[in-house]
């Protein structure tokens, strides 16, 4: 379809006091605006009014020259057209001097660029897939089988699958819990049976026990599972993944300083729950009813030499043990020796009623050892509230050990699989040697993959830390590095059975939400309701693998000769495959290389004897682009030697533009991204990192070209440094300004 | 979509980010959404917070996110200054009865501020808990979503003044705007209700309301924001003064039967990521924590770990039993160590309460059928109605993340209630 470019001014917000719009009406006219109208107030409804019109007579690609993109969204929002937004308000005229000769420039490249870009872009068009709707539960412990019902429940076929015999995991194997509801006093059952029983009636779940995953090909939507399951390989379809696999204690046998293994009345709090669940309990050395237990927490937790992070249940489950041990037997006495007592929320009720237990002791204190001496126990501990070194005798002592993940290593798996396929190809030299210390410092992995994902970046989820396989995110807990595929429960983080159950719930709707989304042929969050999609020109493809090493998400798997294999349903459609190819094969719709540098190259460069420097700022339009709206919003001033372009992610940021700034004549750029790092605020996880290692190649041709290194630099802000921003471009363009114009010019 | 899977309509009461959570992950998963919020703005506590821990992030940055959720989902309807008044009906289908009040403002505002410069009338900024002070004609913060003026109908003298309205060049004022009645029918409702800060004026000894360095961790955050009274700056209320001591009272009425018997699950952590703040504006403050226990679960350590690194940085394990103030503004506090023994004094410049969380949830609603709650006042999880749905800290005091999960898991159950439709 022909395009018929209309251009919409409004003069409205200081927009036509400011600037001369009859040069920007020119300025539209010129670049080929087949209609260019203005108004007072565009977002009224005679303005809308005027642009409906003129679409029921043909025009087809709008530009709204007006307030930020970020407002008013709807109002300009049309059916079967493209709506590009010229940031007049913001921007230019609430950034900048009115009735200024370089604001008035800045408000016209922006016309230009607005033009140039309603010109390039395409409107995408959804992609259509065949989507089973069906959602796998790895793992049937309590939390998979919450997300199991509630898949279920909202109408989707379930499949479970299970490596134990049975369905149920830890719940099935404690007689009580900590109480989950009003009044939080007492010890509860544990609800597990009913929740077995609602799976195994449910018709809409079926059930491998004693199975494993052998592999899952595809992408969500798409997932081919493959099984091993009582000597069979059973094969099905499905949509989305939860990944429930829990937890497994922390080995006791690290802890002999507390006992463990020098006495057999040293035990952790699983034997304790099995004897719980036994009716008695009862020295392991002797037989004997135990009349004096203490409880270590912390054991082998909150402990750099082990496990450093604490596993928030162990307190309530001590609590828990001594309230039931002091039921069993009225006589037995309780001692907790604690760092912290954490019991957060009513779950203090909990807490309160063992402190009004006369039998039940709380003690703060570091446990330094545990000694056998003749029957009894000997727990040395310090700095507790006496303010000295105690010794405690006990004829029992449980160790609150902590919960460690049964998480697999997803990277750190494919580094070992590479090294592996290294060895095995037989490849000489330096990269044999080193594919072989990779193989035997990794070769516990070996088999260790839970999902085995058939995914060039590895078979399972990459993990947070701790072999958790959390999100990163605070505001995002769902948001992962795999499309489609949600962890959930104590894989995920230390957690109690109520809150991994409401994970659960939480991973079913994000699996639900994944194929429905990818059904209608949209991205997922966070570019939600997004229909373009990467394409690839493979027959200019030179196999680099840049594109299938940096794709955050694990997109792109790899034919033998290198060939990127796209799997358009695991895309987030960042853009970071686009950045990072050298031959600018790769292109969205509405987002590519080649529109991009148009944006850039609309731009009139004034020449040298005007002495006006000209600068690009690239951004990210999730945080750096709102902070400058802020700013505007707050009318504070910045250079307006500079123009921007919002980019989805500065991953994105593909160096040829660059090169082609540079060769264009402008005189610096700035690069304006989210934190990297440990504690990266990137939602595509590395851009900023990726950026900057391509502007280290992007200052090496600086230095061949004789240009300062100083032309191009790269920011990290956070949304809320909207004066700050003011200022990094007010110093950019100062420093740019000492340094002199481009000599390319 | 082949009769697999269930669509509705959901309401979901409240915008702060459990409900904003809840309504975005339910249209994202086709549902109809209906999002009341009392104030007149979405983003609720978060909207408010500084920093989160353990990443030390911006709220702003997610809520960016989530709003544009918004934008760009036409599923979503969004009713602010509205509460629920009435819900009848049952499970799959209720009946919902909605009051919003006037904005006095329109959809035709643009934010260009003309009505709030001609405005006479100045009232305390509640956005800033009274720290600051905004004009009748008000944009709730900076990036409020809606992002639209509002006018106060509280302090604006209506239209005998006027002058808001000759000023705004786009017909977006209407003095006259009367409060309206919404009817909603939905198949199931989630309740984000969230918490209100605990009131420290109750706690005996404190000196929180008398003493005017003593202030509570929700002001705290505002202190610390950019767009706080102080424009980001931690100060002495008393005299705008610098920072070169500060004590931060833990459970301040929390986990005591006199007053709040729950621990509130987050003050911990709030506390230590507010240490953080005074140490990045004061390299040299000391900095007091008095605590019970810190609680700081699973990886959360690492945040205390690495906080508690800083030499300046004391953990005094005592409940404060007094605070007094001297003429200077500088204050004593008083607590029982527990682990050395006695009392310990120790003189300060500010003194922060880390207050707990109150539910805030359903006052004044009529509903057939009682709302359960707990002796706290919490959403009980089982509620004898159906398909209602309590999350985040209407149901338990938690942080941001666990709410977050918690919020979306309920989508999950609101959609047994939901029918077999196609989205097609």
């Amino acid at each position: 379809m022909d395009k018929k470019v209309a251009v919409y001014i409004c003069r409205g917000c200081d927009i036509g006091d400011s600037l001369d719009i009859d040069a920007l009406t020119s300025v539209a006219q010129e670049n080929e605006a087949a209609i260019c109208r203005e108004h007072d107030c565009l977002c009224g409804d005679e303005g809308c009014e005027l642009i409906r019109q003129d679409i029921r007579e043909g025009a087809n690609a709008l530009v709204v020259a007006a307030c930020t993109p970020r407002f008013k969204t709807d109002t300009f929002t049309f059916d079967s057209c493209r709506t590009e937004r010229v940031n007049l308000r913001e921007q230019v005229v609430w950034s900048h001097e009115p009735n200024d000769e370089d604001t008035q420039m800045l408000a016209e490249d922006y016309m230009r660029m607005g033009l140039a870009r309603a010109k390039k872009v395409d409107v995408p068009e959804p992609f259509d897939e065949e989507i089973s709707e069906t959602i796998l539960v790895v793992g049937g412990g309590v939390t998979g089988l919450a997300a199991a019902i509630d898949a279920a429940g909202a109408g989707h076929e379930v499949v479970i699958v299970e490596k134990e015999a049975q369905l149920g995991g830890w719940s099935s194997k404690f007689a009580k819990t900590f109480p989950h509801k009003s009044p939080y006093r007492d010890v509860e059952p544990v609800p597990i049976e009913d929740r077995i029983a609602q799976v195994e009636s449910n018709d809409k779940i079926t059930v491998y026990t004693g199975a494993a995953i052998e592999k899952i090909s595809g992408q969500p939507g798409q997932f081919d599972v493959k099984l091993k399951a009582n000597g069979s390989n059973p094969e099905f379809r499905v949509g989305a993944i939860v990944q429930a696999t829990g937890w497994k204690p922390y080995d006791a046998s690290r802890l002999e300083y507390l006992g463990y293994g020098k006495s057999a009345n040293v035990i952790t709090n699983i034997q304790m729950e099995e004897m719980i669940s036994a009716g008695e309990i009862k020295r392991p050395g002797d037989g004997e009813q135990a009349q004096r237990i203490a409880f270590i927490q912390c054991a082998g937790s909150r402990d750099q030499g082990h496990l450093p992070y604490c596993s928030a249940v162990c307190c309530r489950v001590s609590i828990k043990q001594a309230l039931i041990a002091r039921d069993m037997n009225p006589d037995a006495e309780a001692y907790v020796l604690y760092k912290d007592m954490r019991v957060p929320g009513q779950y203090e009720d909990f807490y309160r009623k063992a402190q009004e237990d006369s039998g039940i002791f709380f003690t703060k204190g570091d446990v330094t050892g545990v000694e056998v001496v003749g029957d009894s126990l000997q727990v040395a501990a310090e700095s507790t509230l006496l303010g000295e070194n105690i010794k405690l005798e006990a004829d029992l002592v449980v160790l609150a050990t902590g919960l460690v993940p049964n998480a697999a290593d997803g990277e750190e798996i494919r580094r070992f699989n590479d090294a592996k396929a290294v060895i095995e190809k037989g490849e000489a030299g330096a990269q044999l040697d080193a594919a072989k210390v990779t193989s035997e410092e990794l070769k516990h992995l070996d088999g260790s993959s839970i999902l085995n994902l058939d995914y060039r970046q590895g078979p399972d989820l990459p993990q947070l830390k701790y072999d958790f396989a959390d999100s990163h995110f605070i505001c995002f807990p769902y948001e992962t590095r795999r499309t489609g595929i949600y962890t959930a429960g104590c894989v995920r983080m230390p957690n109690d059975s109520q809150a991994s159950q409401e994970d659960g719930a939480g991973a079913a709707l994000k699996a639900i939400q994944s194929l429905r989304t990818a059904k209608q042929g949209q991205a997922v969050h966070p570019r939600w309701g997004d229909q373009s999609f990467p394409d690839f020109a493979l027959q200019r493809c030179t196999q680099c693998k840049r594109c299938t090493e940096e794709c955050p998400f694990g997109t792109l798997n790899e034919d033998v000769k290198g060939t990127p294999l796209l799997n358009l349903t695991r895309c987030r459609r960042c853009g970071i495959c686009m950045g990072a190819c050298p031959e600018r094969i790769i292109s969205f719709k509405d987002y590519s290389a080649n529109i991009i540098s148009s944006m850039i190259k609309a731009v009139e460069i004034p020449d040298e004897l005007e002495e006006k420097p000209r600068l690009l700022g690239l951004i990210c339009e999730n945080d750096a682009y709102p902070s400058l709206d802020t700013a505007g919003l707050k009318r504070i001033k910045h250079s307006a030697y500079i123009r921007f372009v919002p980019v989805r992610c500065l991953g994105s940021v593909n160096t040829v533009w660059i090169a082609d700034a540079l060769s264009g004549g402008y005189d610096g750029i700035l690069l304006i991204g989210c934190k990297s790092g440990d504690d990266y605020q990137c939602h595509f996880i590395k851009g900023s990192e990726l950026m900057d290692k391509r502007s280290e190649n992007v200052q090496e041709k600086l230095t061949q070209l004789a240009l300062e290194e100083e032309r191009v630099q790269l920011v990290q802000l956070p949304i809320t440094d909207y004066e700050k921003m003011a200022q990094v471009i007010n110093e950019f363009a100062e420093e740019i300004e000492e340094i002199g114009l481009n000599p390319f010019k | 979509m082949s009769g697999n899977g269930k669509t509705g309509k959901i309401l979901v009461i409240g915008g702060g980010i459990s409900g904003i959570t809840a309504a975005v992950e339910a249209a994202e998963a086709g549902q109809e959404v209906v999002l009341v919020e009392k104030r007149a703005y979405m983003g609720g506590r978060v909207a408010q917070m500084n920093e989160y821990f353990p990443k030390l992030c911006p709220p702003s940055c997610g809520l960016e996110i989530n709003l544009r959720r918004f934008k760009t989902s036409s599923r979503i309807r969004c009713l602010t200054l509205s509460e629920v008044e009435r819900i009848s009906g049952g499970p799959g289908n209720y009946k919902v009865m909605i009051k919003r009040s006037p904005r006095f403002v329109n959809d035709k505002c643009t934010v260009c501020g003309a009505c709030a410069d001609a405005c006479p009338v100045e009232r305390p900024d509640e956005y800033n808990f009274g720290l600051s002070s905004t004009k009748a004609a008000y944009l709730p913060y900076d990036m409020a979503y809606p992002f639209q003026f509002a006018i106060d109908g509280g302090v604006c003298p209506g239209t005998e003044c006027g002058k808001c309205v000759s000023a705004c060049e786009y017909g977006a004022i209407d003095l006259e705007m009367k409060p309206e009645t919404i009817e909603v029918g939905v198949n199931a409702i989630i309740w984000a209700t969230g918490w209100d800060p605990y009131d420290a004026t109750d706690v005996a000894g404190l000196g929180f309301g008398t003493h005017k360095n003593v202030i509570n961790n929700i002001m705290m955050e505002r202190y610390a924001s950019v767009d706080g009274p102080t424009g980001g700056k931690i100060q002495r209320p008393s005299d705008r003064g610098g920072i070169e001591s500060v004590a931060f009272v833990q459970c301040a009425g929390s986990r005591d039967e006199n007053y709040l018997k729950h621990c509130s699950g987050v003050c911990c952590m709030g506390s230590l990521k507010q240490a953080r703040y005074v140490r990045e504006q004061y390299p040299e403050a000391e900095i007091y924590v008095f605590y019970i226990d810190i609680r700081a679960p699973g990886r959360l350590e690492d945040f205390f770990v690495a906080t508690k690194n800083d030499e300046k940085f004391h953990l005094i394990k005592g409940k404060v039993a007094k605070v007094s103030e001297d003429s200077n503004g500088d204050l004593e506090v008083v607590a029982e160590d527990t682990l050395a023994g006695g009392q310990v004094k120790q003189r300060v410049n500010l003194v922060v309460l880390a207050t707990g969380l109150v539910p805030a949830n359903g006052a004044g609603l009529q509903i057939e059928g009682e709302l359960q709650k707990d002796e706290h006042g919490f959403l009980t999880i089982e509620q004898s109605m159906g398909a209602m749905f309590a999350a985040g800290c209407a149901k338990r005091p938690t942080d941001v993340a666990a709410s977050v999960r918690d919020a979306t898991g309920v989508v999950a159950k609101a959609l047994h209630f939901c029918g077999e439709q196609s989205l097609g």
